[in-house]
């Protein structure tokens, strides 16, 4: 379907202008994906909807902004700090509440209502802390390198390249790696792999250091790519969730790719339509999968 | 004598305090008795409701200022506009998960907001609609003709709003209490508890789900009409998911499975929400906003981790367990 759309753009459109939207949709779809992941591999692991997720972004960015603009740092000190204290924030929270509330078998609503109740903690200590000020990390938005007729800001193409790093070592780690394996097998079947004598407590705290880690990071690119404010986490949410759908809920392989594309299709978008609408685009698709293959465009038919 | 920290305490025993935030209660008391019918008593997790909210505002708004139509021909019409709408969004996605209905809803409900905010022509954007109250005037004036006729001088002029809002709020429970207690609100229960035995005894679950969405869409609608009243103009801001996560909360509060909870929720959520404005800190009033909002997060999660049921729910009632 995708390698239609493109076909279709490219004659309607011309090759540089679907090159163009692609880059951008390139820069926006890592972010998406990084968040995608965190996400998914939360909820295929321990039924979590967690609706804070997108907080964990927003934190992330705002740590970057204390290190890197507040401190003065350097800006890849921000990000791994960044990193680091917000991988910190999911394991706390998994410490503190998350673990205790399966313990005693909350269900499902109870703890989405708890998600919603930690993002607007989360949002508002931000806000009451640093303010609605619409900030920006200190880096250089305007510089462009050229290559192939193609214009590209540098900050872009540096989250490019970091997000698909990533994105390939993540990919690796949880094909290759004995965590990565245990990760999938306890998104499959919880009680399966404990029984086979996997460290599920242990599993689980890797998977917040993970999806911490990863929203840490998206956070931190997002905020670099456009601007650091309270509302940027839940603004990217939905399309953070969409991104999840698309690729199969739970599946963390196609919340990566999920991701990608949804941030391709939406800067694509905007070769047909206002760009002002481009972000009804992105729960447009959401919808769309939801009714065509809520499964995910990679997942088998399950129960759903 | 100046209280601590500077509470002034003349904003309580201000009747125009009183009515505006009894109008804000009763409007999310309509809002969340719909959240209360899918979420308590059918199980289906509607997080869409301020989407309807916007359908039901913004089609009365428009039809009556862009198109000529008479006010009280526009509600029906929005009422059908927002039930049509909620099946749509509800025929494909309510054979779903009830995860995936909850976020495939919030999705739909920000495609409204955000149509809301873009398709200026029609809906003014973030400008604002205005113009749509005209005819509600009139009746609120002869609303406050005949209370100066009862011999009280110069009443509040945002009350008579508040008597119809609190009349429909009311009207709404009886109504919603006495369906519950029906062989229909019986056979919503049954589809809550054990959708597949509902089945088996011959009800089709799909339908009786959509027919929940559709009341909790009408009840949205309403909601919306009163919104729309009250400030006079529409503005997408009215509309973003935080209100139906306030609405949530009011839910909670009140007690899941419980209609006579939600009035109960919404008054204590909203005297917190408005009342805290008056508490004199010294910080900044943006700071201010982060705390109540930071309060309202605290209270949903530990009402959730101490008491899921809420105040006035019951716990042989939980549906949140599955």
């Amino acid at each position: 379907v995708i390698g239609v759309l493109v076909v279709v753009l490219v004659i309607a459109y011309g090759v540089h202008d679907v090159a163009q939207t692609g880059l951008n949709g390139l820069s926006l779809g890592s972010v998406y994906a990084l968040g995608a992941v965190g996400l998914t591999l939360v909820y295929g692991i321990l039924k979590l909807v967690n609706f804070a997720h997108g907080d964990f972004l927003t934190f992330g960015a705002y740590m970057a902004f204390l290190v890197s603009v507040t401190w003065g740092a350097p800006l890849i000190l921000g990000i791994v700090f960044a990193i680091a204290a917000t991988a910190a924030l999911g394991v706390a929270f998994e410490r503190i509440m998350w673990g205790p509330m399966r313990a005693r078998k909350a269900g499902l609503l109870q703890l989405l209502l708890m998600s919603i109740g930690l993002a607007f903690l989360l949002q508002n200590t931000i806000q009451f802390i640093w303010g609605t000020q619409i900030r920006d990390l200190d880096v250089n938005v305007t510089d462009t390198v050229e290559f192939l007729g193609l214009r590209i800001g540098r900050t872009d193409l540096l989250v490019i390249v970091v997000g698909f790093v990533t994105l390939l070592a993540i990919g690796l780690m949880l094909r290759y790696t004995l965590l990565g394996k245990r990760m999938r097998a306890l998104s499959d079947n919880f009680d399966l792999a404990e029984t086979a004598g996997v460290d599920t407590s242990r599993v689980v705290l890797y998977t917040w250091v993970f999806a911490g880690g990863l929203a840490g990071l998206a956070g931190v690119l997002a905020g670099a790519v456009t601007t650091v404010k309270p509302q940027m986490g839940f603004e990217l949410l939905l399309p953070i969730f969409a991104a999840v759908i698309l690729g199969g809920i739970g599946d963390a392989f196609g919340a990566l790719a999920g991701g990608i594309v949804l941030g391709l299709v939406i800067e694509w978008s905007t070769l047909v339509i206002e760009p002002r609408w481009k972000i009804s685009v992105g729960f447009a698709v959401l919808i769309l999968v939801l009714f065509i293959r809520p499964q995910g465009i990679f997942g088998r038919a399950r129960a759903i | 004598m100046t209280p601590p920290l500077g509470i002034t305490f003349e904003a309580f025993t201000d009747f125009g305090f009183w009515t505006s935030v009894g109008i804000l209660a009763g409007t999310y008391t309509i809002f969340t008795l719909g959240l209360q019918l899918n979420v308590g008593f059918t199980g289906i997790v509607n997080f869409g409701q301020a989407g309807f909210m916007a359908i039901g505002a913004y089609t009365m708004g428009i039809l009556v200022v862009k198109y000529d139509w008479s006010f009280w021909l526009a509600l029906p019409a929005a009422v059908l506009v927002a039930v049509a709408f909620g099946l749509l969004i509800g025929l494909p996605s309510l054979r779903l998960r009830a995860d995936y209905f909850a976020i495939a809803t919030i999705a739909a409900a920000e495609i409204v907001r955000i149509t809301a905010q873009n398709a200026r022509e029609l809906t003014g954007g973030n400008q604002g609609l205005f113009g749509f109250d005209e005819s509600w005037n009139g009746v609120s004036n002869s609303i406050e003709g005949w209370l100066e006729s009862l011999g009280w001088s110069n009443p509040e002029t945002l009350f008579p709003l508040f008597l119809v809002v609190w009349a429909t709020a009311l009207v709404a429970t009886v109504l919603l209490y006495f369906m519950q207690r029906s062989p229909w609100g019986r056979v919503l229960r049954a589809v809550r508890e054990d959708e597949d035995a509902a089945r088996a005894l011959g009800k089709n679950a799909l339908v009786y789900k959509l027919q929940s969405l559709s009341i909790a869409a009408t009840l949205g609608a309403l909601a919306g009409f009163f919104l729309a009243l009250n400030l006079n103009f529409l503005n997408p801001e009215e509309f973003e998911p935080l209100f139906t996560f306030i609405g949530y909360a009011v839910l909670v509060l009140g007690g899941l499975a419980n209609y006579w909870g939600v009035a109960f929720g919404a008054i204590i959520m909203w005297t917190i929400l408005e009342g805290t404005r008056f508490i004199d800190l010294p910080i900044s009033a943006e700071r201010e906003a982060a705390v109540r909002f930071m309060v309202v997060g605290l209270v949903l999660i530990l009402l959730m981790a101490f008491r899921p049921q809420g105040v006035f729910g019951k716990k042989e009632e939980m549906v949140l367990g599955d």
